[in-house]
């Protein structure tokens, strides 16, 4: 079958659509429903909360991530692109120096990460941070 | 209990009191997530440390749920805030039922 650039374009940008298509409902309602269990459905408003994260990871098994929330009671992170989304959660004593942490951790491929604190008065933040990852951390 | 735990713990010898410290501990384990397959194809099961927290002179500093999205080797930096002279005793909890202990003494000066 002989193809023209155009055709040729058309046809590749039609199959990307149809890949990102069936990779967004999964990757939503798995790290939607982990949200859910933590906060019960109440409002997640955008800001106040600090994800440091790097643009690009070279090796996913280990990804420095560091969080930040003046005020909060709780940060949770998850990774949206993970078998499992969850990766940790933070809970701050009465002898806290800082409402912030910093880890190491695994991301199975070029994904967001979520980072959702809970604060003093109930309420929910919300960030997130793309990293592209070059080697996954999975295995496999 | 996994071989070859280790916990390092990096503390300041001392500090003012009230001041804010940071504090950086690592523990070895190689954190099995569980999804990992070995040589003959089976999954290798989940073995990690699912719990980790810090408490000085029995007050709580932070107390960290892990989900084997934790790196190999699981490192926390966090702050906390030094009333008065103490230990700062970490704690870690590992699938099978082991706990691993280490205590940091802090002066005031």
């Amino acid at each position: 079958m002989d193809l023209t650039r155009r055709q040729a374009l058309a046809l590749g940008s039609a199959t990307l659509a149809i890949a990102s298509l069936s990779g967004l409902p999964a990757f939503a309602s798995l790290t939607d429903e982990a949200i859910t269990a933590l906060t019960g459905g109440a409002d997640v408003t955008e800001g106040g909360i600090d994800l440091i994260a790097p643009e690009i990871a070279e090796n996913g098994n280990t990804v420095p991530v560091e969080v930040s929330a003046p005020g909060a009671v709780e940060i949770a992170l998850f990774a949206a692109g993970n078998p499992t989304p969850a990766v940790a959660t933070f809970k701050f004593g009465p002898l806290a120096g800082s409402r912030s942490g910093s880890t190491r951790i695994r991301l199975a491929k070029t994904q967001q990460v979520v980072a959702i604190a809970k604060m003093e008065d109930g309420s929910f933040r919300k960030t997130s941070a793309t990293v592209k990852v070059t080697i996954g951390g999975c295995g496999g | 209990m996994a071989s070859g735990v280790k916990p390092r713990v990096k503390v300041p010898k001392k500090a003012a009191a009230g001041d804010v410290v940071t504090i950086k501990t690592l523990i070895s384990h190689k954190m099995e997530s569980g999804q990992r397959k070995g040589d003959d194809g089976a999954l290798i099961p989940r073995s990690i440390i699912n719990r980790f927290t810090a408490d000085f002179n029995g007050q709580n500093v932070i107390d960290v749920t892990i989900e084997p999205a934790v790196s190999t080797n699981p490192y926390f930096q966090f702050e906390a805030l030094v009333p008065e002279a103490g230990e700062f005793k970490f704690t870690w909890y590992d699938d099978d039922g082991s706990v691993y202990e280490t205590a940091k003494k802090i002066a005031i000066g």
